[in-house]
């Protein structure tokens, strides 16, 4: 794993570099969102710069995938602005989806396309939404693949495959449209313990490689070694951000006290 | 003598005019169910009013007024020079495609919504998601209760013999009304046509079906 994972051709942001640039790729300014009468996420303020590893951590029902996917917008918001790369989300339609193109999202539940294989799964992006040739789609796959390890599995059927190796399948399939962020919500929490490590592995690669990434998760381990920054959410709120070591070895508020207490108790 | 090969051109006329208002009219449901079905399902306000009114309008009109709308409405209104072939192929296709976009749509609900987030966030548009994506997952919920929407769009045919076709519900009136045969044996042989009809339609979808399983 010692190659990087950014696919052919785009460099990475900062070569081997773990700090963050200064220049903001992610800007949200005071997004709302209710679901009916819960007021979901309230007030977030939350920059994200280019190069930047950010780790979402909350109890559950805080609003941490639901922040997560108002980034792509696959949840709507109800008012403030979200910028990417300097440029509004915009409402539905086409321009959304070239919007989408450059934000991997990879998901808890893996949702591969069931009835793709492995490899059609990673080329299919690359050719109906980049208009790719199909040989260079494949090559560029083929390459994904064999770089998060499951290049052998190509031609099988997610079904066929470990929940670890169809995670690893995912985030290649993410990486195959040359995105600038990935978005990462609790990627590791559907899988068998043995298998968390191969897809953190991956993660961490990506985080070298310096990959801008906003990764919901409760795997300490990989925020304290992969993330520039935690975000501590609770109730709709981002309650606390510090650096990985300081927000677990001496949280601010209390709020944070208390759910690390639950968690390292375990 | 014997009704079959007495009047074995007019069975055949019949046969084969049955047969191709049920293909016609078969594809034009599809076509027009598919598409009314992602109307339903589309993000666009409008498209979702005309696909949800499309279906109560035509699956609430019983289909012989269909037909008299059809048949009579449309050339008032000013559409001329269409046989009465293709206004019935007009009729059973649009009656059908609202039943057919129904069943397309539970097959569409029956997909993981997962699948469609996903296509969506590597920037598919709404229609390469449906088409791409979640269609073809839809079509091994949807295709049993389609099989049998066809089968009833074949028997629906018969309704097309009170607006002058010639199929088999024409050739059977004909014959009844034709002195000196068994009314019974003429019925026999046209049931015996349609068992033929839909037992291939069941045929052909019991082989789809099983495509689509070893499919993955
Ligand atoms: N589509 C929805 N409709 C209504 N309520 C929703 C919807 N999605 C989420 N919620 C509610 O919004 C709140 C925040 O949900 P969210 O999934 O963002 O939390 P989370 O922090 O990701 O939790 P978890 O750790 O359990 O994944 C929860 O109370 C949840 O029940
Ligand atoms: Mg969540």
């Amino acid at each position: 794993m010692s190659d990087h994972l950014q696919p052919p051709g785009i460099p990475p942001h900062q070569a081997g570099g773990s700090r963050p640039g200064t220049d903001a790729l992610v800007v949200l300014d005071k997004v709302n969102k209710h679901f009916g009468a819960l007021h979901v996420l309230q007030d977030i303020d939350l920059t994200i710069a280019r190069g930047e590893v950010v780790v979402v951590i909350g109890p559950s029902g805080s609003g941490k995938s639901t922040l997560c996917r108002t980034i792509n917008r696959l949840e709507t918001t109800d008012s403030g602005s979200i910028t990417i790369d300097g440029r509004p989300l915009p409402q539905e339609g086409k321009e959304l989806a070239r919007l989408r193109a450059d934000v991997g999202m990879v998901f808890q539940s893996f949702n591969l396309f069931a009835h793709k294989t492995v490899l059609e799964n990673v080329t299919l992006g690359q050719v109906k939404v980049r208009k790719k040739g199909r040989e260079e789609a494949e090559s560029t796959a083929r390459t994904l693949l064999d770089r998060v390890g499951v290049g052998a599995q190509a031609d099988k059927y997610p079904a066929q495959l470990s929940g670890g190796q169809q995670q690893r399948v995912a985030i290649a399939r993410a990486l195959a449209m040359e995105p600038k962020l990935m978005l990462f919500d609790e990627p590791t929490s559907a899988l068998d313990p043995e298998m968390i490590n191969e897809v953190l592995e991956v993660m961490q690669q990506l985080a070298r490689d310096g990959m801008t990434m906003v990764v919901v998760t409760h795997e300490m381990g990989f925020a304290r070694s992969a993330a520039n920054r935690v975000v501590f959410m609770a109730d709709g709120r981002i309650v606390e951000e510090a650096q990985p070591e300081q927000f677990f070895s001496d949280p601010r508020s209390d709020r944070a006290k208390d759910f690390l207490s639950k968690i390292l108790h375990h | 003598m014997n009704v079959l090969s007495d009047n074995f051109a007019m069975f055949r006329e019949g046969f084969i005019g049955t047969v191709e208002l049920t293909a016609l009219s078969a594809l034009l449901a599809l076509v027009l169910g598919t598409l009314v079905a992602g109307f339903r399902v589309s993000p666009v306000p409008a498209l979702r009013v005309f696909g949800t009114a499309w279906v109560t309008l035509l699956r609430n009109t019983p289909l012989v007024l269909l037909f008299l709308a059809v048949t009579l409405g449309l050339p008032a209104l000013g559409l001329k020079g269409w046989d009465s072939f293709w206004l019935a192929v007009l009729a059973l296709g649009c009656y059908t495609s609202a039943f057919i976009c129904e069943a397309v749509r539970s097959g569409i609900n029956a997909v993981p919504v997962g699948q469609a987030e996903a296509a969506r966030s590597i920037g598919m548009t709404f229609r390469q998601t449906l088409t791409q994506i979640v269609l073809p997952q839809a079509s091994r919920t949807a295709i049993p209760p389609v099989g049998s929407l066809l089968i009833a769009l074949a028997k629906n045919t018969a309704i097309a013999s009170g607006f002058n076709v010639v199929e088999l519900g024409s050739v059977q009136k004909t014959l009844n009304a034709a002195a000196g045969y068994d009314i019974y044996v003429i019925f026999l042989w046209i049931a015996l046509c349609y068992i033929i009809i839909t037992f291939t339609i069941s045929g052909l979808f019991r082989l789809l079906e099983n495509r689509l399983a070893v499919a993955r």
